[in-house]
């Protein structure tokens, strides 16, 4: 299926920036020109370049403890990043084989692993990780913890769905009087033909889940400083708005244009597979 | 019916019987939850007491027994804090802050999100289309807490025109309304646009354009209340993303709502309270969920005997 002009321009626009994205997450260390967590009480505070008071040796100025922003946005990068592919990947494994299983078992697996989907759905997210920080301490670990408990049921929920439409059909009923194991039969037969719409379903979850970090970082419940954080970022520069208002606003247009690149991506990829479905919220 | 409503609500009460506790469970999971609850100044007495005070001398199933029958009565433990105000006392004081800011986002991205739902399906394609698509497509990138402070830094720091923030007055709702219902309302326009498309190309309609009804009539009221059922269906989980949205922005504009005070709660470490802002808001969800449940099968009887 061919895509309308719009959307082959958005999704390569989208795919440009997360291109770039990516290769500055990979080589941030050869491309900041500072430490992002070395601060030098000398220069706190300074504007970026454009500003009055600006200069070329902080590109985008420095932060209250006179940190590089230009380093912990490129630093964030990895980050933000870091967190979305391994959350995703735990959600998306665990999510995609009880899905499976509930939509080929059927039956009681699929009661159980279906109400637990709606749990993870009516759980309120921000407030569990809020939890999860008070007793463990905030930490990498807790984040995608608590990321990967509300989004494997929506891979879950996709999951079933495809299986059981794939369930009925042909060849798998051919495998079955085969004599093939169910476990091959949900591994070879019914996994590979819902990849790709679990692919897409990955695609818009990367913007889900770095606005959810960063909002945890935000609240102080995400990564701990001194990582480069942008959710972090604009919480810290938050207390300087009146004087230094570009602490907060670069960071958070990092994040826009990062969720704003992958659900273009994942829109057109939608659109690709599936051109008679629109997207939900 | 009767018998529908029924099981929904059996599934509630099992989903609440969980909820309690997995609550539960993470407050046991640090051993002796006590230790929460002190302090660096706390002295060895203050242990012993707390411990018998608390119960947590008792076996794990007796406790839990005690943790449920106070939770039944409304007594969700006491705050360490302050005056040590009762948990359950702190979050009803901050709860309608809260639903309000809640309940007037969701009817104002309603209003404004399903007419340009609406009005994008009718000229699917064309450049209003786009336009809005964008909008909606920004509106679900951007972090509420970022729109927050951007505009509250433009419109009450630069322009002088809004309160940075506060809670009691109309202009204090204006800019947290503002910054929390660009998500909400992007979600109502795409769901809209998604669900009309399909209600538009179907049978009846064609049937009612047949009839020579008007195009107005037929797009607004045919085809709309159609529409509206897979926007229902969706209105609980926009709902509880609005709440979470409610517990950061209230931390951007000092909103004395619950979300402020579990931000408290976390900054204090005051573990009750925190815990039972986590229940308080997990039966609301549930609430919600069942009735937007209820209210779907009432519409739609498809549903009552699936």
């Amino acid at each position: 299926m061919r895509l309308g002009l719009a959307d082959t321009i958005t999704s390569i626009v989208g795919l440009t920036i997360i291109l770039i994205l990516v290769l500055m997450a990979i080589f941030a260390q050869q491309i900041a020109p500072y430490d992002p967590t070395a601060g030098s009480l000398l220069d706190r505070l300074k504007p970026p370049f454009w500003q009055e008071g600006g200069s070329t040796a902080h590109l985008l100025g420095t932060d209250v403890l006179g940190r590089d922003t230009l380093s912990r946005l490129i630093f964030g990068a990895r980050t933000s990043l870091a967190v979305a592919v391994i959350a995703i990947l735990v959600a998306g494994t665990i999510g995609s084989t009880l899905g499976i299983i509930a939509g080929y078992l059927g039956g009681w697996a699929d009661i159980i692993i279906m109400r637990a989907a709606d749990l993870a759905f009516s759980f309120p997210t921000i407030l569990l990780a809020m939890v999860l920080a008070v007793i463990f301490g905030a930490s990498f670990a807790n984040i995608i913890l608590v990321i990967a408990l509300v989004l494997w049921a929506e891979y879950a929920r996709m999951a079933r769905g495809e299986s059981l439409k794939i369930k009925s059909m042909d060849y798998v009923a051919l495998a079955r009087v085969a004599g093939v194991s169910k476990t091959k039969i949900m591994a070879r037969h019914i996994l590979p033909n819902i990849s790709s719409s679990l692919i897409v379903l990955a695609t818009l979850q990367v913007g889900v889940v770095i606005i959810l970090e960063s909002s945890l970082s935000f609240l102080g419940v995400g990564m701990p400083p001194p990582t480069p954080d942008w959710g972090a970022m604009i919480s810290e520069g938050r207390s300087y708005v009146v004087t230094a208002w570009w602490l907060s606003l670069v960071p958070g247009v990092a994040i826009l244009l990062t969720v704003l690149s992958f659900n273009l991506l994942g829109d057109a990829l939608t659109e690709w597979m599936n051109p008679s479905s629109h997207r939900d919220a | 019916m009767q018998r529908y409503i029924f099981r929904r609500l059996i599934q509630a009460v099992i989903m609440l019987f969980i909820v309690s506790t997995v609550v539960f469970a993470l407050s046991r999971m640090t051993g002796n939850p006590v230790a929460l609850l002190l302090t660096e100044y706390s002295t060895e007495e203050d242990k012993v007491r707390l411990t018998q005070e608390l119960g947590f001398d008792k076996s794990i199933p007796e406790q839990y027994i005690i943790f449920a029958s106070n939770a039944l009565r409304g007594d969700l433990g006491r705050s360490i804090r302050g005056e040590r105000a009762p948990a359950f006392q702190l979050v009803a004081e901050r709860f309608p802050a809260s639903a309000q800011l809640a309940v007037i986002t969701v009817i104002v991205s309603f209003l404004i999100g399903v007419p340009l739902g609406v009005i994008t399906a009718v000229k699917k394609g064309s450049l209003v289309d786009t336009l809005v698509r964008i909008f909606a497509l920004a509106g679900q990138s951007a972090p509420v807490f970022w729109i927050g402070i951007v505009a509250m830094y433009v419109l009450s720091v630069q322009l002088r025109l809004l309160p940075s923030s506060g809670y009691g007055k109309p202009e204090q709702f204006v800019l947290p309304v503002f910054s929390l219902s660009w998500f909400t309302l992007a979600a109502f326009v795409r769901l809209t646009r998604s669900s009309m498309i399909d209600s538009l190309e179907s049978e009846y309609i064609k049937l009612a354009r047949i009839k020579g009804l008007s195009e107005w009539i037929v797009v607004w009221k045919h085809a709309l209340r159609n529409s509206l059922l897979p926007v229902l269906t969706y209105s609980g989980i926009i709902l509880g993303r609005t709440i979470a949205g409610v517990v950061v922005v209230e931390t951007v504009f000092a909103w004395p709502g619950i979300g402020r005070l579990a931000y408290e709660s976390v900054l204090g470490r005051d573990f009750p309270v925190l815990q039972a802002v986590v229940l308080i808001v997990a039966t609301m969800f549930l609430l919600i969920n069942l009735l937007v449940d209820i209210l779907y099968a009432y519409i739609d009887p498809r549903i009552r005997y699936s």
